[in-house]
């Protein structure tokens, strides 16, 4: 919704002088605190909020981390176990980094997922999605990059492996991973330029994040309701009701974290990256960073190398046209009695994708808990493919036209009202 | 050109900007060739492998151009499997003569063609060749692909027998050798 005038006043002669030149307070007052918001958020409303602190602990510590790490094929191992080792709080501040990675990763997921459930996609936060869409992708390359720079056997393999995708493109694909390399196979040069770009890609996410948030504050929050905001009476002020709900949010999700980088540490990683690379053996067993499993099952599930690699970019890609695939008039899953369901599908199918991506490629039966199931990895991996893009080429259009969806609130104040008086009734 | 208001101002504007735009363009080339393999990684050019130690059978692992090169001294069993596959079975058609040029000796750039690891030496696969561990593509004796996502068979490196215990990799082949480098990434 859009905001009206401005109601933030200059209190002293100061902040009253700094107005009228770079009305940065009132900026900040008007966006960041008088911001008026829906009033019914629940706490999966809080992970972008989580997901701005993440990028600021990545920053952080990576910049800390830069100042101690050498971007060298000889040295680059070194000087991570130098940092466990050595440095003065060094392994507290890898730790973070590595695991602040996945935490990060964990944290968009949900923020994506609950996207997916509420409708937020749909009109008229068409922008604001895809620029989330950027800022994903943008992640999932800043967290390849830096998981190349330890130079352990996954960083080098993984790098090996990421790389070649592109000369999957046809007539121009070598010379083009060559560029990429700066050489004729990972190498030094890679190392180099994957740390120059590690370093630059945070700040270009947090450009974007500033562009995805203009792109929320001209619609405004969507809500678990979907419906569009119609009054004052359906919103509260950014501040205090939602910095205090994303704070304790924050703190809880930080708790977790913490739980990981103290007591954890090397849970989400894989013990051959403390292995040094070795440009002439590859590990019998490569697996992605988890938060690329779903995409790397879709990746293998097909036998042809170009195919594979575009249905790969397609599985996010196709994200882009949700907007505009869903036909359905409600944006809320609350009131999609069949949609639901099938998102909740949707989940079970990424999960077990996700699971396929983890295992050894050969097409032997999935063993599940220890028992073997008769169905084989690679053609169970196709069959979850296919229904992966079934659900946002065809089933998520025709759901839309077919299904009755549930009446919507007339109000999100009359629906919390409602909720309240059935409360309250209970409990006298 | 039959427009009145068309002056020679207009045409400086025009051909002022267009030559900024060529110079843009041409300035940012060296930014995007500075990526591209430098002096000395150009300069790994030629190594030289000495064959006697490797017995009947054997796999050896070189590195070459920093990428690994397999040297496999192949037993009779394998030099007759690699012959007589049948062209019709394969992927990437290429008889076992175009891949050696002394049939004992097969040397190729151990980089799958999927998407680059280097296949298994322990794992040999379904046809006795190699299995990528990564996304299980299978190779024969002759390093053919023959099950799995690579689109093309394991590389031929340009290489130069010197004598009968020495080869040169990255020479170009005498007369008569082996299909040259056919880099398949």
């Amino acid at each position: 919704m859009a905001h009206g005038p401005s109601t933030y006043k200059p209190t002293n002669a100061f902040t009253r002088w700094l107005d009228s030149r770079l009305p940065i307070i009132r900026f900040l007052d008007d966006t960041m605190m008088q911001f008026p918001t829906p009033k019914n958020l629940n706490y999966w409303f809080t992970f972008g909020g989580i997901l701005m602190i993440m990028l600021v602990v990545q920053i952080i510590s990576g910049i800390v981390l830069a100042m101690h790490y050498v971007p060298h094929e000889t040295l680059a191992f070194d000087s991570v176990e130098r940092i466990m080792r050595d440095v003065n709080y060094g392994w507290l501040i890898r730790y973070i980094h590595s695991n602040g990675a996945s935490f990060f990763f964990i944290a968009v997921y949900l923020h994506i997922f609950r996207g997916l459930y509420y409708g937020s996609y749909k009109a008229p936060r068409e922008v604001l999605w895809l620029l989330g869409i950027v800022i994903y992708l943008l992640m999932m390359a800043t967290g390849f990059l830096g998981y190349t720079l330890p130079w352990g056997q996954m960083s080098f393999w993984g790098a090996t492996v990421i790389t070649n995708f592109f000369s999957a493109i046809p007539f121009v694909g070598e010379a083009i991973t060559q560029w990429l390399w700066g050489s004729f196979a990972v190498d030094n040069s890679t190392l180099q330029r994957f740390f120059s770009l590690h370093y630059l890609l945070p700040f270009v996410i947090a450009g974007v994040v500033i562009l995805h948030i203009w792109a929320l504050h001209v619609p405004g929050n969507n809500n678990p309701l979907g419906i569009d905001v119609k009054g004052p009476a359906d919103t509260v002020p950014f501040h205090p009701y939602y910095t205090t709900k994303d704070g304790f949010a924050i703190a809880v999700f930080l708790l977790f974290f913490c739980y990981f980088v103290f007591f954890n540490p090397n849970f989400l990683g894989h013990a051959d990256n403390y292995i040094p690379a070795n440009r002439l053996v590859t590990p019998a067993h490569i697996v992605p960073e988890w938060y690329y499993l779903p995409l790397y099952a879709v990746l293998r599930s097909v036998p042809d190398k170009l195919f594979g690699v575009i249905l790969m970019f397609g599985a996010i890609f196709v994200w882009a046209l949700l907007p505009w695939l869903d036909t359905s008039r409600v944006r809320s899953n609350k009131f999609r009695p069949i949609m639901r369901q099938l998102f909740w599908i949707l989940m079970f199918v990424i999960f077990i994708l996700g699971y396929l991506g983890a295992q050894t490629a050969d097409d032997s039966n999935l063993v599940f808990f220890g028992i073997e199931l008769p169905i084989g990895k690679l053609l169970l991996a196709q069959i979850f493919t296919i229904y992966y893009f079934l659900h946002f080429l065809v089933i998520t259009p025709l759901v839309g036209l077919l299904e009755t969806p549930h009446p919507v609130p007339e109000s999100i104040s009359k629906a919390v009202l409602a909720k309240k008086g059935a409360a309250s009734a209970a409990s006298a | 050109m039959d427009n009145a208001n068309v002056t020679r101002r207009d045409f400086l504007y025009v051909a002022s900007a267009g030559a900024s735009a060529v110079g843009a363009a041409l300035a940012l080339w060296p930014f995007i060739d500075q990526m591209n393999p430098a002096a000395d990684t150009l300069a790994l050019k030629e190594v030289e492998f000495d064959l006697s130690p490797i017995v009947a059978g054997q796999i050896v692992t070189i590195e070459w151009q920093k990428k690994p090169v397999f040297v496999r001294r192949r037993t009779p069993e394998e030099i007759k499997a690699a012959e007589e596959t049948p062209m019709a079975d394969l992927k990437d058609p290429q008889t076992d003569k175009d891949r050696v040029q002394k049939p004992e000796w097969l040397i190729l750039v151990a980089t799958c063609t999927h998407l680059g690891c280097v296949p298994s030496k322990e794992m040999k696969g379904e046809f006795g060749g190699w299995l990528c561990p990564c996304h299980g593509s299978h190779y024969d004796t002759s390093g053919r692909i023959r099950k799995g996502p690579a689109p093309k068979n394991l590389a031929v490196p340009p290489y130069q027998f010197l004598s009968d215990t020495k080869v040169l990799i990255g020479a170009a082949p005498q007369s008569g050798g082996a299909a040259p480098a056919q880099h398949h990434g």
